[in-house]
């Protein structure tokens, strides 16, 4: 299987994006802002189809756009979760802007066709150059290194942005920041499984990950390793049955990951309900840290 | 006969009335919207947009397996959303107004990860499904060419049946989406209500997707509730305000697709994104004007 160049570009350019995307997830979820990912996961198919249908590299689009409307997202919103209804209307746009350009971009060139909407909406992991390849990795490469050098004051904004910005944490600048890397990482995965499948790598491994530890930190590195191993074995799972797509079973193997860890402490948790005594109930500091949400901080 | 566009405004509604096609869309338009325009409504003063989307993209998946099997797309979009409302009204808390956005970010991950699995299934049944690449486009982005009596049927049977059900619903849902700790003092079953109004959203994303597709539903479910809920504060008023604008929205933009060579998709959603930035905008005014008579004019203030 390693044998096949086709599969060690999907393994190179798949791996950097899931540690990257299951690394920025993790933020996402403590945050609360899934809804702002669904909306840049939307624009980053506006976005590729303009870039389509204007003739240019279809990255430059997908970035150009997911990075403006991330930072558009943070400086409007505040916590970019504040309302829905104007994210929700003003995607729903954009991704009409979206089929503008398809329908353009389907009748004005001759050499388009409608596999490059399915490629752009559903991914084509298999389908990446060695170059392509060892772009996504130096991108994710480079975002990650971003999101490690604020992810200290992040995590303390997240978790009390009042207290945080008391203690000098610049809370304004690291919203627009964060989700201008959210709208990078949504367009870095949409080369691998499709600008609808974000979910797979960007909600999925985060919460299985909340839910198997409640230290932060342990559950940022876990969200990464889940997303990593969701990744590979949906390719090692696509390489084997050719009927099922990659991005068909990077996405069912996710799934899968956080329905296990759900069952998996869903069972403890009864057990630790039962016998109160023989386990320490959690103290506060470590309850208030994963598991509560954080606006209620 | 090819589509031509004349000043004559009589005669190019006549044009649009004279292909079965187009009329079947347009009652199909009415319906949907109708029913979208009424549910989006109570979605938005509920905040439950995120459950809505996902909903929606819920039935792409329902309609893509259902061509698979060679049963009618409808049954499929029915199918798989109430079968995805009463899955999500399942998981713990997200029943609940506002339960879908915001503060509980493991329950939003919980439904995208439902969002996105779901629409792998889609992909999945589209890929079996060989030389079904240009209906692809037109489930997640919608078409007016191809909506059948029988679909127009069923559109119309649900749809009713949803309206009853939501005019039956919409006092304790109204009491529930604004204060659910006092509702459920008083008695209302704030959880069971929520349940059965996702049950009323699936319905509705699930006839919406057959318009718009799955991927554009919130033209018709979010935009015309928003700019009703910016336009008047009173819920009665602003359900009646929200299937007007719906409708006027389907109809221009069923209209303008048919005159255009561009997909209804994009009409739809670019005539929904207007009207509620022009609400929007309308509000902002009338609240500076609100606000200038209150400084200049304090006495006046007190009587309204």
């Amino acid at each position: 299987m390693l044998s096949h160049p086709f599969i060690q570009h999907a393994l190179i350019a798949g791996t950097s994006i899931a540690v990257l995307s299951g690394l920025v997830g993790y933020f996402v979820v403590l945050r609360g802002q899934v809804f702002a990912g669904d909306a840049l996961s939307h624009t980053a198919y506006a976005g590729a189809l303009a870039a389509l249908a204007a003739g240019v590299d279809l990255r430059f689009g997908l970035f150009a756009a997911t990075i403006a409307v991330g930072l558009i997202l943070g400086l409007l919103g505040g916590r970019g979760a504040a309302d829905d209804v104007v994210i929700g209307t003003t995607f729903a746009w954009v991704l009409g802007l979206g089929v503008f350009f398809l329908a353009l971009y389907t009748t004005h060139t001759s050499t388009g066709n409608s596999t490059a909407s399915v490629t752009v909406l559903f991914g084509s992991i298999f389908g990446i150059s060695a170059g392509a390849a060892a772009t996504a990795a130096w991108i994710a490469a480079g975002l990650v290194v971003v999101l490690l050098v604020i992810a200290r004051p992040l995590l303390y904004a997240s978790l009390d942005p009042a207290v945080a910005a008391a203690r000098g944490v610049p809370v304004r600048l690291l919203g627009p920041l964060f989700l201008a890397v959210v709208g990078a990482t949504a367009a870095e995965t949409t080369q691998a499984v499709g600008a609808l499948l974000l979910f797979g790598l960007l909600a999925a491994p985060p919460a299985a990950a909340q839910r198997l530890t409640d230290r932060p930190w342990s559950a940022f590195a876990l969200s990464a390793v889940l997303a990593v191993a969701a990744m590979w074995i949906g390719i090692t799972l696509a390489y084997a049955v050719p009927q099922l797509p990659a991005s068909f079973t990077i996405m069912a193997v996710s799934t899968a990951i956080y329905g296990t860890a759900l069952a998996v402490t869903a069972g403890r948790r009864r057990r630790e309900r039962r016998v109160p005594g023989a386990t320490p109930i959690p103290a506060p500091s470590a309850a208030g840290t994963a598991r509560t949400p954080p606006g209620c901080g | 006969m090819t589509p031509g566009l004349s000043w004559n405004v009589v005669d190019d509604v006549q044009q649009l009335l004279s292909f079965p096609f187009m009329v079947n869309a347009l009652r199909a338009g009415t319906i949907v919207a109708i029913v979208a325009g009424a549910i989006g409504y109570f979605m938005v003063l509920r905040r439950q947009a995120f459950v809505g989307h996902t909903l929606a993209l819920i039935g792409f998946p329902g309609a893509a397996g259902a061509t698979l099997l060679g049963i009618s797309a409808g049954f499929g979009y029915f199918g798989f959303c109430i079968a995805g409302a009463l899955i999500i009204a399942a998981l713990p808390g997200a029943g609940r107004a506002s339960g879908g956005l915001g503060r509980y970010g493991e329950e939003s991950a919980v439904i995208g990860t439902v969002q996105g699995f779901a629409l792998a299934c889609g992909f999945l049944f589209v890929s079996l499904y060989k030389g079904f690449l240009s209906g692809l486009n037109d489930l997640l982005f919608g078409t007016i060419i191809g909506v059948t009596n029988s679909q127009v049927l069923v559109l119309l049977i649900a749809g009713v049946v949803a309206l009853l059900v939501l005019a039956a619903l919409a006092r304790p849902l109204l009491f529930a989406s604004v204060d659910p700790d006092v509702a459920g003092a008083r008695g209302v079953p704030v959880r069971l209500v929520g349940a059965a109004f996702l049950v009323l959203l699936g319905v509705a994303a699930a006839g919406t997707s057959q318009v718009t597709g799955s991927l554009l539903v919130f033209a018709l479910l979010v935009a015309p509730a928003a700019a009703a809920s910016r336009l008047t504060a009173r819920p009665a008023v602003g359900v009646l305000l929200s299937v007007v604008l719906a409708l006027a929205v389907t109809w221009v933009g069923e209209a303008i697709a048919y005159f255009s060579p561009y997909p209804i998709g994009f009409w739809v959603t670019t005539l929904a994104f207007a009207v509620f930035l022009l609400a929007s905008a309308y509000r902002t005014a009338a609240d500076r004007r609100a606000g200038r008579a209150r400084t200049t004019t304090p006495q006046l203030s007190g009587a309204s």
